[in-house]
């Protein structure tokens, strides 16, 4: 079988999945409705810890319409805990059990103690107000650098706050710092952030005689069913669960949560559909958040610019509980903590600390945007030590692009790269002596502008199972997928994938494969994901993992299709399997386009006909897709901004990212990442802060204040890109989703270090919101 | 909270008279009452705008208005603003630039964004961003919807040149 003529993959085609989307057809979590649904209310600690006294839940139980409420003591019979699935490997994880519904305790404002069930969704609400609650409240500690000296202790049982240590480590650190002729050393704070989704969490679970089919607004519904089963007592394959339109994700639906629990297993107990749908405050208090880290970051150089050694100690405040990757996350970003420089000596300790406050886990990026805005902040100080252009700098440490596939000192093999030409390409754009001398125009009429720069790689397409799972680094997550691809009757195709995406336009981009490898047009391929009871066993979307893993299985798969309709051809018009290639359409005979059959014919003959001797009728192959490495997309951003120094405000002026991310398969969904990436990222550098005060309470309970970028404060994007094709998969193709938040962050903070220079400020920590920058410049001034 | 209020709307130009609960939101009456669930909830406090309907022609976030205050008004969903076969070209136009992705906001984006375009016919882009600035896209950085809104424009009513 020849390799096919490409006509979809490569074009800007517009989504498959949009026509419901825009005219208010599709259906989310809180748009399906099943007969005798029941809603669910919880009842959350106000308290960030405390010891449960007591639970009166009379007045609220005598309400009309209110059928139960349920409290941890009720769910004694669950199988267990919550999971934590995939913990740092080799190491002793402090990993005290967290309940769907507390028992005895709470350890966070949220923690949820009781659940409200009954038949209106405003009466719910009403009848979790009257169930009272006595706390005796305990000590607080929010602080994580607090939390590691000691008392007081999140889980005093334990007798410390300490969750586990971690360490990577490659080449020879010592002798690296002693060949240093400069070390510098900062400690870079990495804030906590919320993962914002726009569509908060829900579960509708349905239970009917024996069988639990839970609906869950989840990225990872294979998971869920497992841990559902798991903990309800139940066998898998009693267990549905459908991931119906997810409104985004960002990791924060990457998880097992309590409430799928609570709901699957108040539904068994009441027989009837229970549904709970969160609210916005909950979500800030409840549905993990990500980054919050602490790290004291050393870097060593020689005079001529080579970097010699890295060493990064972070203290990772990963809140009350682990959740399912929570001490995991920040190990991610070990992997690439030199980014894309060849440094001999990089070690990675990492510190897991509990405090009261919400959990840590994925979110977009998950360890790998603190990595990098860790080495492209440092990379700034140490040009500016060392005296020494910061991208000359860069340049001179770019690990070349014949050294590629590239051993690092952290032990993975960077599958491709030419970092180099992404920053040229960067340049072309950026006239950076123009810039400056604009910038020095600007500076005689007070306008503090300044730019920013991160090149920057990252590792991502989450598998191969040989080192996710326990045979590798040992995380325990054999991470692969699978896809099924069947060609029905009329040749039309459904393909099932174990992917679960939820925005990312997958539906279309897999679509475009598919038709090419069997010409026909991409509006007769659907796509169906985020259902465990249809298709074969899957793993999600996370981890810019879909493409690379998935729509390589997807590839294999139809390849196998492919084959198998050869033969049916071949024997059909009496010729070779290996002389039929699908060319326009048709499954034709090398040299004679004329004689050819369709896709459809073929079908007609594997369904209907009467197919070769010795071949099974039908046609539809699956394939369990397992890569050899990970993939890792790079790139080059540069980021102006201007700093208004009386009120330290900083407004984004201008956005240039060069990316790459392998071979293109539909660039409208590249640019769509490139670009809500980016806008993550300076979400993050400039807006976002998850705070407690020293209470544990949460300040930022809402979008009043929780400031997520809108439209006003945000610039047009302008990308560009360069392409390096994969090796590690027949596409050529690299993640693209998590890309532009791991650049961005670093460039931001680069560009408002760069305005502020003449006035002596040389280095801030994020966010950098208007107080922030204000004390950064007034501090400075005063020195 | 027993009793009950009547209340009247045209919505989409189908009149309905629904019994609600006086503090019954508007968006759960869109939603739940009538079964109109393009309109969707992103919060509690009316700042992310996924919820934005028209009532008596002017965007409003339906969250934040009590049905039973919605009393005789003409209101339009987006499922009245176009379907399938008959799309706006706000519509169109979101779906050609790739103004969308997890779709969530989408639709309090784009009865936003005709509101917008009722009142100023050619906006700038500073324009369509500040008027966009009540409701909050979290995937797409709001570049694309941008692009859509001013793409629309241009098919709505050409400028003359």
């Amino acid at each position: 079988m020849s390799a096919t003529t490409e006509r979809h993959v490569g074009q800007p085609l517009r989504r498959k999945e949009d026509p419901r989307l825009i005219t208010g057809k599709a259906r989310y979590i809180d748009d399906i409705a099943l007969p005798g649904t029941l809603w669910a209310a919880f009842v959350r600690s106000p308290e960030a810890h405390a010891r449960i006294v007591s639970i009166d839940a009379g007045a609220a139980r005598a309400r009309p319409g209110v059928h139960a409420v349920y409290t941890g003591a009720d769910m004694a019979d669950i199988g267990g805990p919550l999971p934590l699935a995939w913990a740092p490997p080799g190491v002793q994880v402090n990993n005290p059990p967290h309940w769907p519904l507390a028992r005895a305790s709470v350890k966070h404002v949220g923690d949820p103690v009781a659940v409200v069930i009954g038949d209106d969704r405003y009466a719910v609400v009403d009848a979790a107000e009257d169930v009272v609650v006595e706390y005796d409240p305990l000590p607080v500690v929010t602080d994580p650098e607090q939390a590691l000296a000691g008392a007081p202790f999140v889980h005093p049982e334990l007798g410390t706050n300490q969750v586990h240590q971690w360490t990577l480590a490659g080449g020879e650190l010592e002798a690296g710092f002693a060949e240093a002729e400069v070390t510098i050393e900062r400690r870079v704070v990495n804030h906590r952030i919320a993962g914002a989704p726009i569509e908060p969490r829900g579960v509708l679970a349905d239970y009917r005689a024996g069988t639990i089919t839970l609906y869950s607004s989840t990225q990872v519904p294979h998971f869920v069913r497992l841990f559902v089963a798991l903990l309800l007592g139940t066998s898998e394959e009693k267990v549905r669960v459908i991931a119906p339109e997810v409104g985004g994700g960002f990791g924060s639906k990457l998880q097992i949560y309590g409430e799928e629990i609570v709901a699957c297993w108040a539904s068994r107990r009441l027989g009837r559909p229970v549904k709970w749908v969160e609210t916005r405050s909950e979500n800030m208090a409840v549905t993990h958040q990500g980054r919050d880290q602490i790290a004291t970051v050393r870097m060593g150089a020689r005079r001529d610019g080579k970097i010699t050694a890295y060493h990064v100690q972070i203290v990772a405040d990963l809140g009350a509980y682990n959740m399912l990757l929570t001490p995991l996350i920040p190990s991610l970003g070990a992997f690439v903590m030199g980014g894309c420089y060849r440094i001999p000596a990089v070690r990675t300790d990492i510190t897991g600390v509990f405090t009261n406050k919400c959990p840590t886990d994925a979110i977009r990026g998950a360890g790998r945007p603190e990595a990098t805005h860790m080495i492209e902040v440092m990379m700034d100080q140490m040009a500016r030590e060392l005296g020494i252009d910061r991208l000359e700098l860069r340049r001179r440490n770019f690990i070349p692009k014949e050294d590629f596939p590239a051993a690092v000192a952290t032990g993975v093999v960077y599958d491709s790269g030419d970092y180099h030409a992404s920053l040229d390409k960067l340049l072309e754009h950026v006239d950076l002596d123009a810039f400056r001398q604009e910038q020095a125009r600007l500076r005689e009429q007070g306008v503090h502008r300044g730019i920013g720069f991160s090149t920057y790689t990252e590792i991502c397409g989450l598998a191969p199972s040989r080192i996710t799972g326990p045979a590798g680094v040992g995380v325990g997550a054999g991470l692969w997928e699978s896809a099924l691809v069947r060609v029905h009757n009329t040749g039309a195709v459904t393909v099932y994938t174990g992917t679960s995406p939820h925005g990312q336009g997958l539906e279309t981009a897999f679509a475009q494969i598919v038709a090419d490898r069997l010409g026909v047009d991409p509006s007769v391929v659907e796509v169906i994901h985020g259902d465990t009871g249809t298709g074969p066993e899957g793993r999600g979307t996370y981890g810019s993992r879909s493409l690379a893993n998935g729509g390589e299985a997807i590839v294999k798969a139809t390849d196998k299709v492919v084959a198998k309709a050869a033969k049916i051809v071949a024997a059909e018009l009496e010729a070779a399997p290996e002389d039929i290639v699908v060319r326009d359409g048709k499954f034709s005979v090398k040299g004679s386009p004329d004689k050819g059959m369709t896709l459809a014919e073929i079908a007609g003959v594997a369904y209907i006909g009467a197919v070769p001797e010795g071949m099974e009728p039908g046609l539809e192959e699956t394939t369990f897709n397992d890569p050899e490495n990970f993939v890792f997309p790079f790139g080059a951003h540069a980021c102006i901004v201007d700093v208004d120094v009386a009120t330290g405000k900083v407004d984004v002026v201008r956005y240039v990212a060069v990316d790459d991310c392998g071979n293109p398969v539909n660039p409208l969904l590249i640019a769509g990442q490139i670009h809500g990436g980016i806008a993550y990222g300076i979400g993050q550098a400039l807006y976002e802060h998850v705070v407690y005060d020293d209470d544990g309470q949460l300040v930022t309970g809402s979008f009043v204040n929780y400031a997520l970028p809108t439209a006003a404060e945000l610039p047009s994007f302008e990308l560009d890109h360069t392409v390096t094709p994969s090796p590690v998969n027949a596409l050529g193709v690299k993640g693209v989703g998590e890309a532009g938040t791991i650049a961005a962050t670093p460039a931001v903070t680069n560009a408002v270090v760069d305005a502020l220079e003449p006035l002596g400020v040389h280095y801030i920590n994020m966010p950098l919101t208007p107080m922030r920058v204000w004390r950064a410049i007034e501090e400075a001034q005063a020195r | 909270m027993s009793n009950r209020v009547t209340v009247t709307l045209t919505v989409n130009g189908s009149e309905h008279e629904i019994e609600v609960e006086p503090r019954r939101l508007l968006v759960h009456a869109l939603r739940d009452d009538l079964g109109l669930t393009g309109t969707h909830v992103g919060c509690d406090t009316s700042s992310c705008g996924a919820c934005t309907v028209h009532l008596d022609g002017l965007a409003v976030k339906s969250c934040t208005i009590l049905a039973a205050q919605a009393e005789g008004a003409q209101i339009t969903t987006i499922e009245g603003l176009g379907g399938e076969h008959s799309l706006h070209p706000l519509q169109e136009a979101f779906w050609n630039e790739h103004g969308l992705q997890c779709g969530y906001c989408t639709p309090g984006m784009i009865m936003a964004a005709a509101a917008l375009l009722e009142e100023n016919p050619h906006p700038s882009e500073a324009e369509v961003r500040r008027a966009l600035d009540g409701n909050l896209c979290r995937c797409t950085g709001y570049h694309n919807i941008v692009r859509a809104v001013q793409s629309a424009a241009q098919a709505q009513a050409p400028v003359a040149s």
